[in-house]
């Protein structure tokens, strides 16, 4: 480099947006105090414009199993697995201090008292709001579950590839 | 531009993300450049309004707080 040689700035790019458009999120346990926050953060991304998509796996599917519907499952230790952990989420247990049951409806009374939307109605807003939610067609097979034990509203069953397709470009959360 | 608040949204006592979760779903209805107020009490929406209006585009025009319940107003993008 010789020293009449001027270093040119490099050519500043414009960037209109620069947050992240995508949000993606691997709803893996089915927990209410995790389907909880994973509801609240679809919900908001796609209050925020942000093309969310919830995929749900393992555990995480049965929160998306109907409230009335008691026992899933084709062969017996499906259905036991349903009657051991019963979907929807009305009937989701706590990670920790779950109680028998007794945390939950502690939880929901404090979530009334405050008015914090609970997960059903938190559901009902994301899909409101274009929130895609994809249940995993793997683990459908592997509970026995069908598209009529799942609410209304549901995408397509799909798969890893368009999970980790859809999280190419996004922010990506496991939940 | 107007000034003219066309929708008025009641919020208050409601918790995140339900302010803005709300607030979403009605600026859909309105068009660009309309205003719309809206009231809420939760503390995080005072931080979560300025957040969703620098990712959206939509511009909080004015911000105010009287005993505890907070005013946006906001121009949508």
């Amino acid at each position: 480099m010789t020293a009449t040689e001027t270093l040119e700035a490099p050519a500043t790019v414009e960037i209109e947006h620069p947050h992240h458009r995508k949000l993606v999120i691997m709803a893996w346990s089915g927990d209410l105090d995790k389907i909880w926050p994973t509801f609240i953060l679809g919900t908001t991304g796609a209050a925020m414009g942000m093309d969310t998509t919830i995929f749900f796996t393992f555990w995480g599917l049965f929160p998306l199993v109907r409230n009335d519907v008691h026992i899933t499952g084709e062969n017996w230790m499906q259905k036991m697995m349903s009657m051991m952990n019963r979907g929807g989420t009305d009937h989701l247990g706590l990670s920790k201090m779950n109680f028998a049951g007794m945390g939950p409806a502690m939880m929901k009374k404090l979530a009334e008292e405050h008015q914090v939307a609970s997960p059903c109605e938190l559901l009902e807003v994301a899909r409101d709001l274009g929130v895609h939610l994809v249940p995993c067609q793997m683990t459908m097979d592997l509970l026995g579950l069908t598209k009529d034990d799942l609410i209304d509203g549901l995408e397509d069953p799909a798969g890893a590839t368009t999970a980790l397709l859809q999280a190419q470009d996004a922010v990506t959360l496991f939940i | 531009m107007s000034t003219t608040i066309v929708k008025t949204l009641d919020l208050k006592g409601l918790s995140c993300p339900m302010p803005i979760a709300k607030t979403a779903q009605a600026s859909r209805a309105l068009a660009a450049g309309d205003l719309i107020a809206v009231y809420a009490t939760d503390p995080g929406s005072v931080p979560d309004f300025a957040a969703w209006c620098e990712t959206t585009g939509n511009e909080l025009v004015e911000q105010t707080e009287d005993g505890g319940t907070y005013r946006f107003v906001i121009r949508k993008r």
